[in-house]
């Protein structure tokens, strides 16, 4: 579904992603792994079009997508929930949500009562500014916004990251009932606890390159590039 | 102690309600320079050019139809869109494709627009003074507290919170109006949600400047119409918008009100130092909050 081949991406002169290559199919999860600082959020924001890529190609459902603006690839079906949440502060729950909206033709399609639905803690929040809200309550926000726009590709910019252990479990669970209905998913994750349970594949990002993929199971098998990219 | 004699009550409240009116005025053009500086985060520079075009449209429209109760209607409905119309095709051919670049850009786009504008006028309605006429039953006074007061003033009483209530529905209320303040903070991620931000920011551009519009051609009934009056408009809605806070309609009302209020009591007890006294409040203001009396939308 998804194809990134040999992107280079820079914040100005500094250099920071080389000859990143990733691939996502239908209906899996993919993880992207990486310590602070490896690269996670901008492979994220290079794919989403917020930092255009300098060189390599990037295509979603077979069409390149390179040049296209974040706005555009959200309407081709591409879900963005940054690292930092960014929720929109001063607007109520229910107003980020529905400025967010966007319905898509079939009936499987995402409104407001069916994200209340998912997520129950926003239900009950409707009114309450997004400024104000819990870290986790933000996050689910953020997802909710997502999935608002009707997209079947998410992209999740490490959503457990700062919350509270049973919090993470939720999330985890949320995230797995998507798979189930269908969404493809590539994750950024430093939490690699939650990424191995969930992803069918999985990449390991360090300073910029891919280090290593393969499936799920060989990257829990090998321990040995965990301990080299992973651990802090 | 000799113009405290001569103070009475009826004056008072004479200089009060002519301060308010002035204040709806200034309001309805700050709050419009408000909106698109909070939104774009751009001061428009040729915010001041735009009501004037405004003031000079009503006197037109008027004109072309002779004038009369209904070319005074015509006129302080059309003008408004006349200046939205400028104000778009500005916007969709040149302010647009400034958006990925610096503000300093778009601050000097919107400088070189008010020079533009301003020769535009000049070529249009040349140098002389126009004048728009109220209809008959706008003009001349009725009583109220014991002294007489302009009938069109009172109108200006009741047009100018119609706007702020207009204006607050539009940014509370409506989809276009939330994803607006959404924009102000965060485009990047409005974007990301699929919106094209650059046709909210068109929007919220000629939303704000039909509001100058709106100004100069309400405004009209009661100056002379001439080249020169951007200026004068735009250096207190910058103020004004300063002392409220950058991009708070309610900001833009509370600075309209000191503005004008400061300066009908300034007529009342020193007359001949009137025109220095809203500058004062704002640099009181200023000092005692730096920031602006209302909280900035970013
Ligand atoms: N806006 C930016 N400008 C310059 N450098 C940045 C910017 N954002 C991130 N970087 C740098 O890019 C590198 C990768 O960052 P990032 O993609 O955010 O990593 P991760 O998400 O894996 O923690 C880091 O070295 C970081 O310092
Ligand atoms: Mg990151």
């Amino acid at each position: 579904m998804l194809e990134v081949e040999g992107i280079h991406t820079y914040y100005g002169l500094s250099h920071i992603l080389f000859d990143v290559s990733l691939k996502v199919s239908r209906g899996e999860i993919a993880c992207l792994l990486g310590r602070n600082g490896a690269g996670k959020s901008t492979t994220m924001k290079s794919i989403m079009g917020l930092t255009p890529p300098r060189q390599g190609t990037i295509s979603f459902k077979g069409k390149s997508v390179m040049g296209k603006k974040p706005y555009q690839l959200a309407r081709l079906g591409i879900g963005y929930v940054p690292d930092d949440r960014r929720v929109f502060a001063d607007l109520t729950v229910g107003d980020n949500l529905e400025i967010s909206e966007r319905r898509s033709g079939d009936s499987a399609t995402w409104t407001k009562e069916s994200v209340y639905d998912f997520f129950e803690a926003l239900g009950h929040i409707d009114h309450r500014k997004a400024g104000l809200l819990s870290g986790g309550e933000q996050q689910m926000l953020t997802i909710a916004r997502a999935l608002m726009t009707n997209p079947e590709f998410l992209l999740l910019d490490e959503p457990t990251e700062g919350l509270a252990p049973m919090v993470v479990k939720t999330l985890e669970e949320q995230i797995g009932k998507l798979k189930d209905r269908g969404l493809t998913v590539l994750l950024a994750e430093q939490n690699q606890k939650v990424a191995l349970n969930l992803s069918d594949q999985g990449y390991v990002i360090d300073r910029g390159m891919i280090r290593y993929h393969g499936s799920i199971d060989d990257l829990r098998d090998n321990e040995e590039v965990r301990k080299k990219y992973l651990l802090v | 102690m000799e113009t405290g004699q001569t103070i009475t009550f009826a004056a008072f409240a004479n200089q009060f309600l002519v301060g308010l009116s002035r204040a709806m005025i200034l309001f309805i053009v700050s709050s419009g320079m408000s909106f698109v500086l909070g939104v774009l985060r751009v001061p428009n520079v040729a915010h001041g050019s735009l009501y004037m075009i405004g003031a000079f449209s009503a006197f037109s429209i008027s004109t072309f139809l002779g004038g009369g109760t209904m070319g005074f209607w015509v006129a302080l409905i059309l003008s408004p869109f006349v200046v939205a119309l400028v104000s778009l095709i500005a916007e969709r051919a040149l302010f647009c494709h400034l958006y990925e670049r610096e503000h300093l850009m778009l601050l000097l786009f919107t400088f070189a627009l008010m020079l533009i504008l301003g020769d535009l006028v000049k070529l249009t309605w040349g140098a002389e003074y126009r004048s728009f006429m109220a209809p008959l039953t706008f003009r001349g006074s009725i009583p109220v507290l014991g002294s007489s007061f302009p009938k069109y003033n009172l109108f200006l009483l009741v047009v100018g919170p119609l706007v702020a209530i207009g204006l607050w529905l539009f940014t509370n209320k409506t989809k276009i109006g939330k994803i607006a303040r959404a924009a102000a903070v965060d485009r990047e991620m409005v974007g990301a949600m699929g919106i094209n931000v650059s046709w909210v920011f068109a929007f919220a551009f000629v939303l704000g400047c039909f509001l100058a519009g709106l100004g100069g051609a309400l405004v009209a009934p009661t100056i002379s119409i001439a080249i020169g009056m951007d200026h004068d408009i735009i250096m207190e809605a910058f103020l004004i918008v300063t002392i409220g806070g950058l991009g708070n309609m309610w900001g833009a009302m509370l600075g309209s009100l000191i503005f004008g209020l400061t300066l009908s009591f300034g007529v009342l007890f020193l007359p001949q130092f009137a025109i220095a006294f809203p500058y004062i409040a704002v640099g009181v203001i200023l000092i005692w909050r730096p920031t602006g009396m209302l909280k900035s939308v970013w």
